[in-house]
């Protein structure tokens, strides 16, 4: 890079909300400043018509790319490898590149059953004949494509290799502006990049640590939803049977949620040295249970135990909330394959 | 026979793609929107507990998180058969009149208004929000980001997040107001109002004072007379949060007015092969293929749709701008309403209307007494059953439709999403631009334009797509003979 070059940004969407794009906006006149240092290349408004753009760029001719979205269909697959092959630094940015996200959920259920309930079997379809979206079709005037949409939703780093992982659902706003300064720092003044594979953008600890409930050794005995009791304000939501996920979470967002009395759901993804959020967040569920006592047997604990736990609704779907394509789950057996 | 391959124009739950095919005259034989993206929210729903959706579906779309987490959160009152209190429903109003603000404001100047500010032939490469804030001052600039940053830090205040808030629960919401916060909200609100205000007086003198810009509004290729709808206060004025869903026809007149929870007795949706996006008409007007008319059961949700489909707003200001734009653009009343205006370029004009009434909404809701009242939570004991919930989304009305079991876990999800409402609308507005611009082959060069105009002005969730930071034109024309041999390219994006 010349010393007048401005460093290379892209962006781009895969499978994704929009949510990423609206939280860089949200480090409000800073934006200013992003435009000034860097400059962008590629941006997920751009997406698919400069495909060819991007083919014609040296491969590492992008120096930082944030890719948000999950991969879902064949076209967010295609668009992952050509951008890992333009880019020098490819961030996996938010929980749907990071780890699937919510719409890995998908994975719990089956492309079959999308289809059916999307556009065969629902109240307001009208499709007598079963019409269901193709990848090629033929219309009187030729034939038109739409990409092939996959059975399994995968990150980022299940696809391409990934450099760099930026958790939150979305990031919040001041961790997305402190990474990017560190990004200008390494490529304009030559400050060391983080080490590689490196989570940035949030702390290492849980949500816990950041959270302002008190906290005791208090234990439960059941579980409520959160339309069943109004929790004390000052005291820890999961402490008060409310399911909060917090404590297998990693910290950075600030506590967001449990601060308006809404239980986390784990949108940062697993805390250092944790690999799966869901397992971590059973365990530490069976450590607040009050089941019993010393002198129960060990097998009438573990049974009393797990008839707390199973006053949970939908574990599955709660304690993977964000991170059911990275989890050890990653998705549920139906013989299919996993594409 | 030659086809266009336009690709991608913009994002719903994706990318958009436009192709066009001519016949052999070179004039054009029929043209398509394709949405390549599914997600499936709907299936991947069932088996999770109802009280979840409000931040489930916000995921859908993070633009308008804010409307998916309102519908799933009158949805969760309508199926725990609860009435939420005065103050629950003032809060989450003022929450959502505050989203509206941003959001609006957001397309305004950074979305579709570029092409008006800047004017339609201007260089691609300063129709962006960039291009706006060179021309009419940094300090307007500087505004904009204030409007946007004010207001998501409402939305944070009282939603407990910036984007994908959480606070709302069945019949309650998490998060009482403070009455330091009102005291802040209120300084935020009459800000609001000056902005809209500003914005209003913005369009007169760059806009409506511009003859070559009122007859590119009133022109043809940007007129359709189809069905509209929107949400309406028991006075026929609009409402955002509530009310009763108005369609008014082509020739003005009330078509029918219905609560949400009768939505399969009026709405129905198309599947087609070519794209992921269902097409929902009126069911009792019928489908009778992309046509505009009294007897196609195309329909239209948008600001200007909404305009159309009320007698008025329910505030003074935004009273006042509404018969000043329809007086201006030549409507005259009929039974006591102004007829519709069919040119969609207006719904840029008629959605800094809603701005404005969005902020004036929120100032009346903020001066309540009661919005400060810190019972807001309450414990619910009923059994859910089934529910159905509605929002006026700035793209559309927004229904969630949800079933349980006797525990509260989901059986059947059923969601029409605000943009997916005017997919058929986009794609006629789509041919009609390029019918008007490819004659016996020759391709205009204002072509990729015209049609950006065309289907911007819907703000079809995620227009973004087209005029964020830094604001290329994400467009591109390929013509293809008839073998599918690439003969010419137009592009017209700049780096």
């Amino acid at each position: 890079m010349g010393a007048k070059e401005k460093p290379k940004l892209a962006m781009y969407w895969a499978s994704a909300c929009g949510g990423c794009e609206i939280s860089v906006l949200n480090i409000h006149e800073n934006i200013l400043t992003v435009d000034e240092v860097f400059d962008i290349v590629f941006f997920p408004c751009i997406a698919d018509f400069k495909v060819k753009d991007l083919e014609s760029y040296p491969d590492g001719y992008i120096d930082v790319c944030l890719f948000n979205g999950a991969i879902r269909n064949s076209e967010n697959e295609e668009m992952a490898h050509l951008l890992r092959k333009k880019s020098k630094i490819l961030v996996a940015f938010g929980s749907c590149a990071y780890e699937g996200c919510i719409p890995a959920l998908s994975n719990l259920t089956t492309k079959d059953a999308t289809f059916d309930k999307v556009y065969l079997n629902n109240p307001s379809i009208d499709n007598p004949d079963g019409i269901l979206p193709q990848v090629v079709t033929k219309v009187a005037e030729g034939e038109l494509t739409l990409p092939a949409f996959y059975h399994t939703v995968k990150s980022l780093d299940q696809t391409v290799d990934v450099d760099y992982y930026l958790p939150g659902c979305p990031p919040e706003p001041h961790q997305i502006w402190a990474v990017l300064q560190v990004v200008v720092g390494a490529l304009l003044e030559g400050n060391p990049l983080p080490p590689a594979g490196a989570i940035l953008g949030a702390g290492t600890k849980t949500v816990c640590e950041e959270c302002e409930r008190e906290q005791s050794e208090k234990t439960i005995d059941r579980f409520y939803r959160p339309y069943q009791l109004v929790p004390d304000p000052d005291i820890c939501l999961l402490e008060q049977g409310i399911i909060c996920t917090g404590i297998a979470t990693r910290s950075g967002c600030g506590a967001l949620c449990p601060s308006v009395g809404i239980g986390c759901r784990g949108c940062y993804g697993p805390p250092d040295g944790v690999i799966d959020q869901g397992a971590k967040m059973l365990s530490a569920l069976a450590s607040v249970i009050d089941a019993g006592d010393e002198t129960m047997e060990d097998d009438e604990l573990e049974h009393k135990i797990q008839a707390v736990i199973d006053t949970i609704p939908d574990p599955a779907g709660t304690f993977y909330r964000f991170s059911m394509a990275h989890s050890i789950l990653r998705r549920v057996k139906n013989g299919k394959g996993d594409s | 026979m030659k086809r266009i391959t336009i690709d991608p124009i913009t994002r719903l739950e994706g990318h958009g793609k436009i192709e066009i095919f001519l016949d052999k005259k070179g004039n054009v034989e029929n043209a398509y929107l394709q949405i390549p993206e599914l997600r499936g929210f709907e299936q991947f729903s069932i088996g999770r507990p109802a009280e979840e959706m409000p931040r489930i579906t916000n995921r859908i779309c993070g633009v308008c998180p804010e409307a998916h987490h309102m519908a799933a959160t009158k949805a969760l009152d309508a199926l725990f058969n609860v009435e939420p209190s005065s103050v629950v429903k003032k809060l989450r109003e003022l929450f959502y009149n505050s989203f509206y603000v941003t959001d609006h404001t957001v397309h305004f100047y950074a979305l579709g208004g570029p092409d008006f500010v800047l004017g339609p032939d201007s260089d691609p490469a300063e129709r962006n929000i960039l291009g706006v804030i060179h021309k009419v001052g940094v300090d307007i600039g500087i505004q904009v980001i204030e409007c946007r940053k004010r207001n998501h830090e409402v939305i944070k205040m009282l939603g407990g997040r910036g984007i994908h808030p959480v606070a709302g629960l069945p019949g309650g919401w998490s998060k009482a107001m403070t009455k330091d916060e009102q005291k802040i909200i209120l300084e935020y609100a009459q800000q609001n109002v000056d902005f809209a205000l500003f914005s209003l007086k913005l369009f007169d003198d760059v806009v409506l004072a511009n003859q070559a810009y009122v007859d590119l509004i009133v022109s043809d290729a940007f007129t359709h007379e189809t069905y509209y709808m929107g949400t309406v206060d028991e006075n026929n004025l609009i409402n955002f949060y509530d009310g009763m869903i108005r369609v008014t026809g082509p020739d003005g007149k009330e078509f029918v007015q219905y609560p949400a929870k009768d939505y399969t007795k009026h709405i129905a949706e198309r599947v087609e092969p070519w794209s992921y996006l269902k097409f929902p008409y009126l069911k009792n007007v019928g489908w009778k293929g992309f046509v505009d008319g009294m007897d196609s059961g195309v329909y239209c949700a948008t600001p200007l749709s909404r305009l159309n489909a009320a007698d008025g707003m329910a505030t003074p200001k935004a009273q006042e701008h509404f018969d000043r734009f329809y007086e201006t653009l030549g409507s005259k009343k009929s039974d006591g309403r102004y007829l519709p205006v069919h040119h969609r370029l207006a719904t840029h004009w008629a959605r800094l209307i809603e701005l404005l009434y969005a902020a004036e909404r929120m100032q009346e809701l903020t001066k309540d007494p009661e919005i400060t009242d810190p019972n807001v939570r309450p414990v619910i004991t009923n059994t859910p059953t089934e529910g159905i919930g509605s929002v006026e989304a700035p793209r559309g009305t927004l229904t969630h439709h949800y079933k349980t079991d006797e525990n509260g876990i989901l059986t059947d999800v059923n969601l029409i999403v605000g943009t997916t409402n005017n997919n058929a609308p986009i794609a006629m507005s789509i041919k009609k631009a390029a019918e008007g611009l490819i004659k016996n082959g020759e391709v205009s060069e204002g072509l990729l334009n015209t049609i950006e105009m065309a289907f911007r002005n819907y703000d079809p969730c995620m227009s973004c797509a087209t005029h964020s930071l830094p604001g290329q034109m994400p467009l591109e024309i390929q013509i293809h003979d008839a073998e599918g041999k690439l003969i010419d390219t137009r592009s017209q994006y700049i780096d």
